[in-house]
């Protein structure tokens, strides 16, 4: 028997039951569409969560005081001490080759006040290194001069919302601000950056990271962050920034380096391993409509008992048998997945429009991973009925109304 | 030719033997017509569904033109089928969701036989039949006679040396019964072997050679009296 004529006799037996074979399609459909919608969303956050990350660049090292690995033997009070992050750190990593920038960076919460007009926002302590280290462009004026971090001068640049939040579309530029009290004089405005894990970039202002740590009352560091100019010299530039601290901290590793890599693969992994769960959940509903079509052919065998006796009489071998209903369930499941997968993107794309914030993504793979999942679901639930499609005696079959 | 030597057939129903065939030896030569009566339980169907290679004799030899196919595995069964052998039945069995060609061109569909080919064949098999104004019709469309008619070119179709019939008329009005049988015997004047398996004393008295069955063993065996 040629493929395309059992294909049409399986999909004419198919047909001829309209309202049976749209209610079982119905269940995989079901299956199906929860499947790619719980994957398309668990998708998007994915390249929600990794697009936030990788704005700052990928070729950076941050280091934070402080060790999260508990390594060697009982912490002594020896071991236990944790050496301060300080800016001559800092300046101490710029001297590694490959290193393009060390930056010190402190940080805290203060009023920034203009006139009348008053807001508490973030204020980042850093240095001139800002637009090259994090990407961030300004739009007015200009960033943080160059210049020895540990004398810092009373300048500030503004993000662009606590800009328009101060001055509104009053110029800014040359204009005196307090922060915390103090006078700083704006030298800039930043290009807008948006939010970061819900923190707005945009409602900041950035000042030199002396001055924050006056500021803030403090004699340390938050973080160094530290650029490198090739992905290639990642590895010998965190051994560089490790030996080197260790030297200045007496040999203790009492700090934190973490690559963006490595944090870029740690979310990723713990990301994929939520949507693969997620996707057996909507799976569950997938074995469901895997039931549904294994009891609808096995009740569909038994309907057409005698026609198998028929088409045995007429000379159709056993495998012809077993292939014409394997292949009915199987176009079943892969009509109902076909059906799932559009209402599963509809549903993402419907979603994407009520929840703009809402990150869903389908990638085209998913959709042809639907498909030949739900065809091979089709012929799982198909075998046993049939096999025992295929079993029946003929004249027995033949005798059956 | 359908050559049956000792040809025995059992069934085991619950912890009881049935001895639906006991040891049937006959000859049926090309072109024979033979009515194959006996009362119910006599192993008429059963002799049938043997000569047809639907079923497998328990012992004794089946040799069909030279050939032994009593011990044929499934597969050369079904060849068989396919190629020798039309089978026609009192309920007609055709499949409901299909037209009257659709219906004829099915055994061809098994057999691998190219569209073209196949729809030809069937057009043909329906204007023996007297069907070629039916042939998209669907068998809820049709008379009774007219639907053992597409049975009779589906069973033809594909060239067979022997037409096995179990009641063809069982199921009709007189007219239509006799209408069937004439069509059937018109067949068996071209060099079709035909066997008939009927209760009924006037179609069975039409053949050339009545076998009677009783009990499994053939009683007697002869023309119409």
């Amino acid at each position: 028997m040629r493929a395309i004529d059992l294909t049409r006799l399986a999909l004419g037996a198919v047909a001829g039951h309209r309202l049976r074979s749209a209610l079982t399609m119905l269940g995989i459909a079901i299956g199906i569409a929860s499947v790619i919608l719980l994957t398309s969303i668990g998708e998007g956050i994915r390249l929600y969560v990794l697009s936030e990350f990788t704005q700052f660049g990928t070729n950076i090292i941050a280091v934070n005081p402080g060790k999260s690995d508990t390594t060697g033997g009982n912490p002594t009070a020896m071991a236990g001490t944790i050496r301060k992050l300080t800016i001559e750190d800092a300046e101490a990593l710029r001297r590694i080759p490959q290193v393009e920038a060390s930056m010190p960076v402190a940080f805290g919460n203060a009023r920034v006040e203009h006139g009348e007009r008053g807001r508490s926002v973030l204020i980042y302590g850093v240095t001139a290194d800002v637009p090259r280290v994090w990407r961030f462009g300004v739009r007015h004026g200009r960033f943080l001069p160059e210049g020895d971090p540990r004398h810092g001068s009373p300048l500030v640049v503004l993000g662009i919302k606590l800009k328009r939040e101060v001055f509104g579309e009053d110029n800014a530029l040359g204009e005196r601000v307090r922060i915390g009290g103090r006078p700083f004089r704006v030298i800039g405005v930043m290009e807008p950056k948006g939010q970061f894990l819900n923190l707005d970039l945009d409602d900041t202002a950035f000042v030199p990271v002396a001055e924050a740590m006056s500021l803030f009352n403090r004699d340390d560091l938050i973080e160094i962050d530290v650029a490198f100019r090739s992905a290639a010299a990642r590895d010998q530039v965190v051994a560089d920034v490790r030996r080197i601290l260790q030297d200045r901290h007496q040999g203790e590793e009492d700090f934190t380096i973490t690559t963006q890599e490595s944090m870029l693969s740690t979310l990723d992994r713990i990301i994929g391993v939520v949507t693969k769960a997620v996707g057996a959940i909507g799976g569950i509903s997938l074995v469901v409509g895997a039931i549904g079509i294994l009891t609808m052919m096995w009740i569909s065998v038994n309907e057409s008992t005698a026609e198998i006796g028929l088409l045995r009489a007429l000379g159709a071998r056993r495998g012809q048998v077993l292939a014409f209903f394997l292949l009915q369930a199987a176009l079943l499941a892969t009509a109902g997945g076909a059906l799932g997968v559009f209402a599963g993107i509809g549903i993402a794309r419907t979603l994407k429009v009520v929840l703009p914030r809402l990150p869903v993504n389908t990638p085209l793979h998913y959709v042809f991973a639907a498909l030949i999942l739900s065809f091979v679901v089709g012929l799982l639930s198909g075998a046993l009925p049939a096999r025992r499609a295929a079993g029946l005696d003929p004249v027995e079959a033949l005798r059956a109304e | 030719m359908i050559e049956l030597r000792g040809l025995t057939r059992h069934f085991h129903v619950g912890d009881q033997t049935v001895h639906a065939l006991r040891a049937v030896s006959l000859a049926v030569p090309d072109g024979d017509y033979l009515a194959l009566m006996g009362p119910s339980g006599s192993g008429k169907s059963t002799l049938l569904h043997i000569l047809g290679c639907l079923d497998r004799p328990t012992s004794g030899s089946y040799v069909l033109d030279g050939h032994e196919v009593g011990s044929l595995p499934e597969g050369e069964l079904a060849e068989i089928r396919s190629r020798k052998i039309g089978f026609v039945f009192q309920f007609f069995h055709l499949v409901p969701r299909l037209t009257a060609a659709g219906n004829v061109e099915l055994p061809m569909i098994l057999a691998g036989i190219r569209p073209g080919e196949r729809r030809a064949r069937a057009a043909k098999a329906l204007a023996a039949v007297g069907l070629t104004d039916r042939a998209s019709h669907r068998p809820d469309q049709l008379s009774g006679g007219q639907r053992q008619r597409v049975a009779i070119a589906r069973a033809t179709v594909m060239g067979p040396s022997i037409l096995l019939a179990d009641e063809p008329t069982g199921n009709l009005d007189r007219a239509s019964g006799r209408e069937i049988i004439e069509l059937i015997e018109r067949m068996n004047r071209d060099g079709l072997t035909v066997v008939v398996v009927t209760h009924d004393p006037e179609i069975g008295g039409r053949a050339r050679r009545i076998l009677k069955l009783v009990d499994g063993r053939i009683a007697s065996d002869g023309g119409p009296s």
